[in-house]
Parts: C-alpha cells; sequence; structure tokens
C-alpha cells in the first residue's frame, strides 16, 4: 500500500531529523533513494536543489514534492501528515517537562552525542549532491575528460564567496543557476 | 436577568476575541511560512520578531526557550516552533492551527512546482540551469559543514563520531535511523558518566 509506505517513510524522517534545516536531508535520502528507490540521485539532487529555492522547511518540500509524484496530490498530504506526525507528540510532550521542570539539560546531553553524526551526515549527503553536480549520474571517475569544468569553478567560485562574505544562499544558487544557463548557451 | 445578558455578551466577545486570535495565528504562521527563504535559521528570528516584539503574545525569555525546545525535537525547526506557540496561545486547536499555516505554503508551492518539474526536467537549459545549481547547493552545504564541523573536530570522540558515521553513511550505505539512535545513544551514556562522576567527587 503505496500511502502507508509514504506516510511511514516520511514519519522515520520526521522523528530522526535532529538539528534542524539541512539534517532532514541524509535520512530523505536514505528513505527516497536508497530503500524505496523512488527518485534516482539526479533528480535527489534536483529536489534539494529545489527545496533550497523555494520557503519552506527540506523535509515538508520534499514529503510534497515525492508524494505527488509517486502518489499524486493525496500521497503529498498523506507523505507531510507523516513527516510532522512525530514532531507533534515529541514538541507536547517536551512542552509539557518544559512547563513541569523547566530543565532542559538531559536533552541537550543526548543532543550533544547527536551533533557530530549530524554533521557528518549533511557531509555525506553533501558530498553525493557535489559528484553529481560534477560527473553527472555515471558517478565518481578519475578520467578528467568526464569532469563537469562548469560546475567545478561553479562550486569552487561559491564556496569561496560563502566563507567570505557569507551572503544569504538564495542569491548563491540563483546565480549558479544563471551561470550555468549561460555557460550552456555559450559553448 | 441584565446579569445574564451581559454575561452572554461577554461569551460572544470572547468567542470573537479567540476566533480573531486563531486567525491571527493563522495568518502570522502562513506569511512567515510562505515568504521565508533560507530554512530554519531564517525563519525563527523572524517568528520572534513578530510574536515577542509585533503581536506581544510571550516575553523574549520564553520564546527564546520554545525556540530551544523546538530545536531539542526531531523534525523542522520552524514548524516545531508554530506548534509550541500555537499550544501556548490557544490550547491543542492552536496548535493545529499554527502547523497548518506553516505546512500549507510549502505544500502549495511544491506540488504546483513538481507539475512543471515533470514538464521541464526534459529541457536542455533547464537541465543546465539546474545543473549549475547543483553546484551551487553543494557549496552551501560544503559552507554548513564546514561552519558546523570545525566546532566538533576540537573534541576527540567527536572527531572520531563524524568519521565513523561519515563512512557508514557514504561508503556502507547504513540506514540513517540506526547511525542516529546508535550516536544519541553514546551522547546519553556520555551524560550519564560525567553525572556519575560528578556525584563521586
Amino acid at each position: 500500500m503505496i500511502f502507508l509506505k509514504l506516510f511511514w517513510s516520511f514519519f522515520q524522517v520526521g522523528l530522526f531529523s535532529i538539528g534542524g534545516g539541512m539534517a532532514a536531508i541524509p535520512l530523505i535520502q536514505n528513505q527516497v533513494v536508497d530503500i524505496n528507490g523512488w527518485l534516482t540521485q539526479a533528480q535527489f539532487a534536483d529536489l534539494i536543489v529545489i527545496s533550497e529555492m523555494t520557503p519552506g522547511p527540506i523535509a515538508i518540500n520534499s514529503a510534497t514534492f515525492v508524494g505527488i509524484q509517486i502518489a499524486g496530490p493525496l500521497g503529498a498530504v498523506v507523505a507531510t501528515l507523516g513527516s510532522i506526525a512525530p514532531s507533534c507528540v515529541i514538541v507536547s510532550v517536551l512542552a509539557l517537562l518544559y512547563y513541569k521542570y523547566k530543565d532542559i539539560n538531559i536533552i541537550q546531553g543526548v543532543l550533544g552525542g547527536l551533533r557530530p553524526a549530524v554533521v557528518a551526515l549533511i557531509g555525506s549527503a553533501g558530498l553525493s549532491i557535489l559528484i553529481m553536480a560534477f560527473w553527472s549520474e555515471a558517478g565518481f571517475s578519475l578520467d578528467i575528460r568526464s569532469l563537469n569544468v562548469v560546475s567545478v569553478v561553479l562550486f569552487s567560485v561559491s564556496l569561496f564567496v560563502l566563507r567570505k562574505w557569507k551572503p544569504s544562499p538564495i542569491y548563491i544558487i540563483l546565480l549558479s543557476g544563471a551561470v550555468g544557463a549561460a555557460a550552456y548557451l555559450l559553448m | 436577568m441584565t446579569g445574564e445578558h451581559n454575561g452572554k455578551n461577554r461569551d460572544i466577545e470572547g468567542a470573537k476575541r479567540d476566533k480573531r486570535l486563531y486567525i491571527q495565528l493563522f495568518m502570522s504562521t502562513f506569511s512567515l511560512s510562505a515568504f521565508t527563504f533560507g530554512g530554519g535559521y531564517v525563519i525563527v528570528p523572524l517568528m520572534k520578531k513578530r510574536f515577542v516584539d509585533r503581536l506581544g503574545w510571550l516575553d523574549e525569555d520564553e520564546m527564546l526557550n520554545l525556540i530551544t525546545l523546538a530545536q531539542s525535537s526531531p523534525g523542522a525547526v520552524a514548524v516545531n516552533t508554530s506548534m509550541l506557540v500555537g499550544r501556548r496561545m490557544a490550547g491543542l486547536l492552536g496548535m493545529l492551527v499554527a502547523t497548518l499555516g506553516t505546512v500549507l505554503p510549502p505544500l502549495i508551492t511544491l506540488s504546483v512546482i513538481s507539475l512543471f518539474y515533470t514538464a521541464f526536467r526534459d529541457n536542455i537549459v533547464v537541465n543546465a540551469v539546474l545543473k549549475g545549481m547543483q553546484a551551487g547547493v553543494a557549496a552551501v552545504i560544503a559552507d554548513v559543514v564546514a561552519s558546523l564541523g570545525a566546532k566538533e573536530i576540537k573534541q576527540v570522540i567527536s572527531a572520531l563520531i563524524m568519521a565513523g558515521v561519515f563512512c557508514a553513511s557514504f561508503f556502507f550505505k547504513v540506514n540513517v535511523v540506526y547511525i542516529i539512535l546508535v550516536c544519541g545513544s553514546i551522547g546519553a551514556v556520555r551524560v550519564w558518566l560525567g553525572q556519575k562522576r560528578r556525584d563521586k567527587s
């Protein structure tokens, strides 16, 4: 039953993406590409691009996108519900505990152990998107001719600008898209 | 007789006020969610501005604590913060209204985009744009990892966790759920051992 599967997959994404923002990316990749094969790695990279460009949390954006591709509008709603259901319950429980005991030390402790893991997971997902951008679907290769030079330059310049001037990521992504199109049309 | 009449009036006024609160809650979360690009790190300060400075619903300390709770809970920080504020202001129904307001904009936007995506992904120019953007997104992620990783790598245990998790995830494609469970347990045991040591000394 596809709706149940969608709900359960995004329920796990919602339940285990701790640390906000990009922490959901590796979980979504794991569920959507590796486990269920709903998207190819290339489509997943597109999905992250689209999620970064549009407002709203990545988990909700992905749930909607994957849900609608796999099972239409109802699929989008079901997947979105799945992704927010765990927060709904956990946030309520934590709020009750907080207003009762005003102590969040233990939760913070567990988060301390998770933080390095989340960083590594984001790095791992980021690297697969980078490989996608540099070598396309064929994947990593030592053959220098298969390397997409435009992407390599775009990545290096973007990273330099981000580290140095800390602009909003949205401008970097938009500009990269424009340069990518311009480079294609010129060559 | 008049007292009863007054009570009835007050009920109606109260209901009106409730209705306005729900509408304000929905409009606030909806517009914040619809127009805020850049994820949790951007939307949370804007929520603080709206709920603390403009609407005066919460004081700053309580808002900061709610944000900490939202960040400690799994799931999207923006959704979690909305849920907490909604619940605080208007109970379970408020939580529902705030969640709906936060979730609807991305649900609508992405539904529309996914239609275009299916129609346009084979277009060569669109492909070139997406390809360029992939490089940009990879740079954004690398930037985030570098900033977060610089803090974590100073501690030996954290550095080891990072190396182990990276290998498990990138090379062996281990289910992320197991990774999170194992690392969360390591964190919990560390806190527990630390507390034990402090109790002894």
